[in-house]
């Protein structure tokens, strides 16, 4: 559609992020992902994440009703939705004044001028109208009545004027699809299946996308309404589709079923934010043999997973943190009989209730540590929505290979993160089936593979195996209850040389950028990926000496990675904590660990990291003697 | 689901018990039930690879090491919900719960509550000896007020929950209730409660030896047991007493019960009430009857049976295109919103 406009006004970009706000009931997060699709289908690289309030229904118009959802895309390699946002569409005041402040100075922001009345205002708390009063100067505004234009675009339709209100959102991606030059076809097919069943307001719709992006290409040009080309990022040839990390999760726990051989998964949760979205998902999988059961609280839902396990059925239970707590007994059930179930942590802000919507990355601890007694087991973190897929199949196999109980680290911001996925092909996906024991001859419960030292998976319903398994200490030679001391500590010993043999089947650490020694290794794990990989790119195109690692397995860690960190004068531990996995790392390796640590209930920003490294680089070797670090010089 | 496998030879009770040794106090009133549960085994003909027994933690819960059919002894008050998670795995299984009065009520309360009104197919025996005997004595929440014991000195001031009561007004669909050292009762009721589809909830009263002894005697013992006893059955009068000259009726005017001679100097046989073992409202009523103004309610208090959870929830998987065959997960992910980037 080269037409005169386009030809006459665009700019080019690499890379953009664009915020969609407005209130709950404005349709922001419908507006930011048809954009989203609209933008993958273009060739972009992109991540989003949508910002929704915590209330429920919040008063109409108010702050804390603030619905966004922001999208950074480009023609390189997108990690994160952005530090700054260069686009703010901004439906109503409350939305201008709550995300006005993550504007970059210079960037654009579009506001509905017919939202903006007296009585929004007010609800926002604006003193003064800020379209008029002049804080708006470090900005370009561009100030439309979309309420207006988006009105009389659906006239033809008779709608309600409730209705035709509605439609504001399309209109203002009509006029976004415009200005990146974006298609619009996805999005029409897409309203026309959504309302099928109301013609008038599939059309209605329609109408008010083509009236936004008409309104770019036909109006008289003002000076900030100019249009841009963000050239497609090159991407690996195959199909491809945006996924979210927990649509990720929910697909990759399928595949690992799949993988193990395995016919059934029972998925067991009790709601919670943001781990619900999961068993959401999954509930509408029972056509491909997942069983999701909403049990009473989270110790029934970890319990009901342990008795499929024991039954032979991959048991899956998922939570968040609080609800991770109320589960630690029956974890140590499930490490005593050697069981293999998959529990998934979708952390969030803490302690106790917290924030719930924010992400954090605190239950390191709690995973790896948080249980009575020696209790070990497999602890992974999935770094990015896509890497969900890959992790929830690997802690399948882990599970059903160790016959052990398996930690995901997940978080409130991979649960809602979205990026393009190239989809593999089913054939190629990983397998590692069970072998169920049906062997009568020599069983007993806690015989083990010497390999692995996995007991052997024997599932009632086997004749000849009836056996009794509980948490009460069982001798190691006959399954038997035992008192025995030299037994029991036998057998923690087994128990943990089980999960350290983990890493005897799981690749080496690789460096993810840079060298694998050097200044600084930039040591991170779970959603900080995309961050700490910005962040280290950016100081290396400064001629940094620094590398990226990030880690996937966290107990038992990889065996080279002792041997890795020592090569790096300085190790960088940013964390969404007060500082776990340094802690970790120092106690393993003895090694100087520094942690940069963030706890706003916020992601990183990248700009945070690379100063952060900046400062890093200028500090002196942490293992030559020094007066003033004492800390540091114990390595 | 699990290929049943036919046992060529039939099993005595004995062949169900495992080779461990046994370690309840001498006396203690889980032996008497251990024995009526293997004999209920061997009558019902259990294939042992098929049958489950899960535990929680207590006295009573140490009952699966003492089977040889599968096993597992779970933690305390949890055995619901594992035994939720069995069945929903295999439904082919057949499963039975042990818990104590501690177990089950206190700290698994909840999880009794859900178990039942869920209606999961598997038979709840819980011992109820009103002490928690695992931990050496404390009162429990099926204990009568006033209970000394060491955290209890000077008497218990809670009010009992009666464990019939609850599981009817959980939603029970099967209640029932027997004494330990009444074999053939046990084995009756627990025959029963096998048969009966979705969740049985079966009250064994149990003597505690070491920490409660004789707390039922005032119905259980051999003196009294006619005249304290109900022994209810579907489609009968609800009579008792050594000769069954006494029944219930329903007191004129309340919704009580009352007790009546029957026969001659006493009601017509006609005015006793007859047993409706689908009445939830009736075995409300028997299961509060308490000595020494009534008899003991024993026997089939209530049995209505209705779809059991994990039948329905593999009649919705069926329904959503489940057939036990693997869906195609790759055109899964190719469902919607798919682009190509051409080689
Ligand atoms: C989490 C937890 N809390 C407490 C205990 C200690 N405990 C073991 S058995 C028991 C009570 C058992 O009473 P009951 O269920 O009536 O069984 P009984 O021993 O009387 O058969 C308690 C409190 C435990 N094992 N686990
Ligand atoms: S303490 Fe009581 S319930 Fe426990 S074994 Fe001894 S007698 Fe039986
Ligand atoms: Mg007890």
């Amino acid at each position: 559609m080269a037409t005169a406009s386009t030809l006459r006004a665009r700019q080019a970009r690499e890379s953009v992020v664009i915020r969609f706000a407005g209130d709950s009931g404005d349709g922001m997060q419908v507006t930011g992902s048809r954009f989203t699709v609209e933008t993958a289908l273009a060739g972009n690289d992109l991540t989003t994440f949508p910002d929704f309030p915590a209330e429920i229904r919040a008063p109409a118009g108010t702050t804390f009703g603030v619905s966004a959802f922001q999208i950074q895309f480009g023609a390189r390699d997108v990690m994160t939705p952005g530090d700054a946002v260069d686009v703010l569409v901004a439906m109503n005041p409350a939305a201008l004044k709550v995300d006005v402040k993550d504007l970059r100075r210079g960037g654009t922001v579009l506001v509905d001028t017919g939202a903006f009345t007296e009585r929004n205002l007010t609800k926002a708390g604006f003193a003064a109208n800020p379209l008029e009063d002049g804080s708006l100067a470090p900005y370009q505004v561009l100030k439309f009545d979309i309420t207006r234009l988006t009105t009389e675009a659906v006239k033809p339709f008779g709608l309600s004027s409730r209705e035709a209100h509605r439609c504001r959102n399309m209109w203002a991606l009509g006029l976004m699809l415009w200005m990146y030059g974006r298609d619009r076809q996805a999005t029409i097919e897409w309203l026309r299946r959504k309302f099928a069943d109301r013609p008038e307001l599939a059309q209605a719709n329609v109408a008010a996308v083509n009236a936004g992006h008409a309104f770019g290409e036909t109006a008289e040009m003002s000076e900030h309404l100019v249009g841009y080309t963000v050239p497609s990022a090159p991407a690996e040839p195959g199909r491809y589709r945006t996924v979210s990390g927990t649509e990720a999760l929910a697909w990759g726990l399928l595949a690992g079923m799949r993988g193990a051989g395995l016919e059934k998964m029972i998925f067991a949760g009790y709601p919670i934010t943001p781990a619900s979205l999961l068993l959401h998902t999954l509930a509408n999988l029972k056509a491909y043999g997942v069983v999701t059961f909403q049990a009473e609280d989270e110790i029934a839902a970890i319990g009901a997973a342990i008795g499929a396990a024991y039954s032979g059925s991959l048991g899956v239970t998922s939570s968040s943190g609080p609800g991770i707590a109320l589960k630690t007994e029956m974890l140590g059930l499930a490490i005593a009989t050697e069981l293999p179930i998959v529990v998934i942590d979708s952390q969030r802000a803490g302690p106790s209730t917290g924030m719930p919507t924010k992400a954090e990355q605190s239950d390191l601890f709690q995973a790896v540590h948080g249980r009575n007694a020696d209790a070990p087991l497999a602890v992974i973190a999935a770094a990015t929505a896509v890497d969900c897929f890959e992790v929830a199949i690997e802690a399948v196999r882990i599970a059903t290979t160790y016959m052990t109980p398996v930690i995901v680290l997940s978080d409130a911001y991979l649960a809602h993160a979205a990026e393009p996925w190239r989809l593999p092909e089913a054939a190629a996906l990983p397998r590692f089936p069970v072998r169920f024991r049906t062997d009568p001859t020599g069983f007993h419960p806690f015989v083990r593979d010497p390999a692995t030292l996995a007991r052997a998976w024997a599932v009632p319903g086997t004749p000849g195996l009836e056996h009794r398994i509980g948490g009460l200490e069982k001798d190691y030679d006959t399954g038997h209850i035992s008192y025995d001391p030299d037994n029991h500590a036998r057998m923690t010993q087994t128990r943990a040389a089980k999960i350290a043999g983990i890493a005897n089947g799981i690749p080496p650490q690789q460096v993810s950028l840079g060298d694998d020694h050097g200044a600084v290794a930039v040591v991170g794990w779970g959603s900080t990926y995309g961050a700490i990989h910005r962040a280290v790119s950016e100081a290396r195109d400064e001629g940094g000496d620094v590398s990226h690692i990030h880690l996937r397995y966290l107990n038992p860690f990889p065996r080279n990675l002792g041997e890795l960190l020592a090569r790096f004068e300085h190790i960088l531990v940013p964390e969404m904590n007060a500082g776990q996995l340094v802690q970790l790392l120092r106690a393993a390796y003895l090694v100087p660990a520094q942690g940069l640590s963030k706890v706003a209930g916020k992601p990183f920003k990248v700009s945070e990291i690379v100063q952060a490294i900046e400062a890093t680089l200028r500090s002196p070797h942490p293992r030559s003697p020094s007066p003033h670090r004492g800390e540091g010089a114990r390595g | 689901m699990t290929v049943t496998t036919i046992t060529d030879a039939e099993l005595a009770p004995k062949d169900y018990a495992s080779d461990q040794e046994v370690r309840w106090c001498p006396g203690c009133g889980d032996y008497a039930i251990l024995k009526a549960v293997q004999k209920t085994l061997a009558e019902l003909g259990a294939p042992r690879e098929r049958t489950v027994f899960v535990s929680g933690i207590g006295c009573a819960a140490r009952f699966p090491y003492y089977l040889s059919t599968y096993g597992f002894h779970t933690i305390h008050g949890r055995a619901p919900a594992i035994a939720t998670g069995v069945k929903l795995a295999n439904p082919g299984l057949d499963v039975w719960v042990v818990t104590g009065d501690g177990d089950g009520l206190s700290i698994g309360g909840n999880h009794m509550l859900h178990v039942l009104r869920r209606n999961v197919d598997l038979q709840i025996i819980l011992f109820n000896n009103e002490i928690y005997g695992l931990t050496k004595g404390q009162y429990s929440p099926t204990s009568r007020r006033g209970t000394h014991s060491p955290s209890t000195p000077q008497g218990s001031i809670e009010a009992p929950v009666s464990p019939c009561a609850f599981a009817l007004g959980a939603g029970a669909r099967f209640v029932a209730r027997a004494v330990d050292t009444q074999q053939p009762d046990v084995v009756a009721v627990l025959k029963r409660a096998h048969g009966h589809r979705g969740a049985s909830f079966v009250e064994i009263f149990q003597n505690c030896v070491v920490f409660n002894d004789g707390v039922f005697d005032h119905f259980t013992s051999k003196d009294v047991a006619a005249e304290a006893q109900l022994h209810v059955e579907h489609g009968k009068p609800l009579l008792f007493g050594p000769n069954r000259e006494r029944g219930l009726r329903l007191k004129a005017g309340t919704v009580a019960l009352e007790v009546v001679p029957v026969g001659e100097g006493g009601v017509p046989p006609g005015d006793i009430l007859v047993h409706d073992e689908t009445n939830r409202a009736l075995a409300q009523l028997l299961a509060a009857l308490e000595p020494p103004a009534f008899p003991v309610a024993l026997g089939v208090l209530y049995c209505n049976p209705a779809a059991s959870y994990e039948a329905e929830v593999y009649a919705q998987a069926r329904a959503a295109g489940f057939s036990g065959e693997p869906a195609d997960l790759g055109a899964l992910l190719r469902r919607e919103g798919t682009w190509t980037v051409a080689p």
